[in-house]
């Protein structure tokens, strides 16, 4: 277990004496120990008016159009530097939410928990949930637990579902995308994908390389009440990286996108960590980042809207919308060369040599 | 990056990209021999970068790619002996043996697992005495010695359940076998750096002799090979044939020692067959009699019916130099990295995955 500067709330077990050191196949039976496990547990960590009703679903008033998300989250390792499985579970979700242009309300939280779970691990889990949540400003209204046997599982698989209002300026879908529009990243590339192989079993090399996990709906508002008729598109680049966002986007609007491969950020500790491993940065999973697709008259004013965020801070145009080559990503690589970014086949799996 | 940025220098490259134009007068055919120079080639977009008189052809340096199908079938085989657990690097996971590849007996349930490091596999065999760790041998003379430290470091743990699977293949004479066939017109060489780095530079003293040929020791940044093309390039318009090296910074004419001790220590010269290409005589590494118990090949009694290459891949001409990917009947229709017909089109460092990922074909063509 790793202790996580980020949360807010001390290790401080209130489970019950009766209970056990790890999660047995008892707390997923639906009887006391579930009971027990949820009660002076996850309940009261988790607290709102909607969960207290102990219901089998929750009731929930909304206005307007709204955003629904589902997500799995099966990590491992479970504690990563910067985080853990409990808060991407929710960052997740939420941040799914945000980038259809929504303001997250209301999550949903599935555990399916391998037997054997250590109790500590698990309450850590729970409140980097509850500090993820109150961050985010959203709220808990459901869940489930079950128990697998061990081998079943590994250690704890989180499943989320959200939902969110949408915006009143947001409009966010490929088919606004248009030849001339900037293409933003929020932030640094790659730094989860490789805080998470640096822990790797088999693979952990010393580096001080954290996740980037953050819930992003903050910043997404903002951008959206100060221009929101003029993003176009927003998505986070979680699983296969920035180069995969982009090929599903030009596969959709059948547009070109032209990036700019020096304009693209990365941290040098990342970038190093890339070279020594094979693995081309523009395709490792990111959590705290997203891309927005900006109309070019505006692109400066939301980039400097997004510097003014710690989020944001390095942000950077990375390159832009073509009518050229449609259905196409290219790249001007560092010394002026041109490459097609196409998707990846499969796993990115280090080379021989 | 300290040097890393310095070797990708858009100025530098600017200025090597003229002096090249300056030299060049004529057209030259130029082969880069490792799979990643090849890699590094496209990814960067340095060949429409060159003048038209150079065309850059992409030797058989991908290991992944040269592995024959029969060395696949027999990894798989042990991989689904229910006693084993299979180690290997990730690359060679998707290559597809005659019926299948590693990564689909994985799914299927063989324990297959992918190592950075040979001395893990070791540290895996210590802690399952009760399997058989197999270690999938592969690569050029770079994960030789690496590869042989394995063998000699569970032979001194007594770990006894260890074995490799080896599939080791040599330079040199592959780059006699290209230079020896009819068919195919090589002008120079760009050695791979890395094999260098182990083996020095001293085995291609006689080539350069024998076919006249100049061969430029070369790295993997886009500054060193253009570095080397320029001066292959400077040889070829003076009409003459050197051994040069341009990676000085990390290869040294004899190589490294210690790393040639223990690839001699654990294994012989053999005859190796090369996927695409053929059976080359003296090519490859193979385990020495006296660590046979850590052969997987005789622990294993391995005797497996050899099976013919898909008729349709073109990878041996490929390798030899004589086709680009793009003059491929099945590049990117039929065969694609989902469905490769070949190894070519598995490894990132195959040139047909390379040009397949990172080219647009319409610029490729231009330089074919």
């Amino acid at each position: 277990m790793t202790n996580n500067p980020k949360l807010s709330i001390k290790l401080n077990c209130p489970l019950p004496k009766l209970d056990f050191d790890v999660i047995t196949m008892g707390h997923g039976s639906g009887g006391l120990l579930t009971h027990r496990l949820l009660e002076s547990g996850v309940f009261d960590l988790l607290k709102n008016e909607h969960l207290d009703q102990q219901h089998d679903g929750a009731f929930l008033e909304l206005h307007g159009k709204i955003a629904f998300s589902t997500d799995s989250y099966v990590i491992s390792p479970i504690f990563f530097p910067g985080g853990n499985i409990g808060e991407l579970a929710v960052n997740g979700s939420v941040n799914d939410l945000a980038m259809c242009g929504a303001i997250p309300k209301y999550l949903s939280l599935s555990f399916i928990i391998e037997e054997g779970l250590r109790m500590e691990d698990f309450w850590e889990i729970l409140l980097a949930i509850k500090t993820a949540s109150d961050k985010a400003g959203v709220k808990i209204v459901t869940g489930d637990t079950k128990v697998v046997e061990r081998g079943k599982g590994d250690q704890i698989f989180i499943n989320t579902s959200g939902i969110g209002t949408l915006h009143p300026k947001a409009n966010i879908h490929y088919s606004r995308i248009k030849p001339g529009d900037k293409i933003i990243l929020s932030g640094k590339m790659a730094t989860h994908g490789i805080a998470i192989m640096s822990q790797r079993k088999g693979l952990e090399f010393e580096t001080t390389i954290e996740s980037d996990t953050t819930n992003l709906n903050h910043l997404v508002k903002k951008l959206l009440d100060h221009a929101g008729e003029h993003i176009h598109f927003l998505r986070d680049p979680t699983r296969g990286g920035v180069a995969t966002v982009m090929n599903e986007l030009v596969g959709q609007s059948k547009h070109g996108i032209e990036l700019v491969q020096k304009d693209i950020p990365v941290d040098e500790q990342v970038e190093g960590a890339c070279e020594m491993l094979g693995l081309d940065p523009l395709y490792v999973a990111n959590e705290g980042l997203f891309i927005v697709i900006v109309d070019a008259t505006m692109a400066d004013q939301v980039l400097t809207l997004m510097h003014e965020d710690e989020i944001g801070k390095s942000a950077a145009i990375i390159g832009e919308v073509v009518s050229s080559h449609p259905g196409q990503v290219v790249m001007a690589s560092r010394i002026g060369g041109k490459r097609v970014v196409n998707y990846l086949t499969g796993e990115q799996l280090p080379r021989i040599c | 990056m300290k040097f890393l940025s310095e070797y990708r220098d858009a100025q530098v490259v600017e200025e090597l990209i003229n002096d090249i134009r300056l030299v060049v007068t004529r057209p030259w055919t130029i082969m880069e021999v490792c799979g990643g120079q090849t890699h590094s080639l496209v990814k960067n977009g340095i060949m429409e970068m060159l003048p038209r008189e150079i065309t850059m052809v992409h030797g058989p340096g991908c290991p992944v790619c040269v592995t024959p199908l029969g060395i696949i079938d027999e990894a798989i085989y042990l991989a689904e002996n229910k006693n084993v657990i299979l180690c290997s690097f990730g690359d060679m996971l998707r290559v597809p043996g005659s019926k299948k590849s590693l990564l689909e007996v994985k799914a299927m349930g063989a324990d297959v697992r992918i190592v950075y490091s040979p001395l893990e596999a070791v540290t895996l065999a210590q802690n399952n005495p009760d399997k058989e760790i197999v270690f999938f041998a592969v690569g050029f003379e770079t994960t030789a010695p690496a590869n042989g430290l394995s063998v000699v470091q569970a032979h001194k743990l007594g770990v006894k359940n260890y074995s490799i699977l080896a599939s080791h293949v040599l330079v040199p004479p592959a780059m006699e076998a290209i230079l020896s066939d009819p068919e195919t017109r090589i002008d120079s060489f760009l050695a791979a750096g890395h094999v260098c780095t182990i083996m020095g530079t001293e085995e291609y003293d006689p080539i350069v002799e024998k076919y006249k040929v100049p061969i430029v020791v070369t790295g993997f940044e886009p500054v060193d090979l253009l570095q080397g093309i320029l001066m292959a390039v400077i040889q070829l318009e003076k009409g003459v044939a050197r051994l040069e090296n341009q990676y000085a910074r990390v290869v040294q004419r004899e190589g490294n020692r210690l790393a040639q001790n223990t690839i001699n220590e654990v294994f012989e010269v053999s005859d190796r067959t090369w996927r695409g290409i053929g059976e080359i005589p003296m090519s490859g590494y193979e385990v020495k009699n006296e660590y046979k118990a850590y052969n997987a090949r005789t622990k294993f009694n391995l005797n497996l019916e050899s099976v013919p290459e898909n008729a349709e891949c073109i990878s041996g001409a490929i390798m030899k130099g004589l086709k680009k990917p793009v003059q491929c009947p099945n590049f990117g229709t039929k065969c694609n990295p989902e469905h490769p017909l070949g190894a070519p089109m598995v490894s990132s460092e195959g040139a047909c995955a390379a040009y397949y990922h990172y080219s647009n074909s319409t610029v490729v063509e231009e330089n074919v």
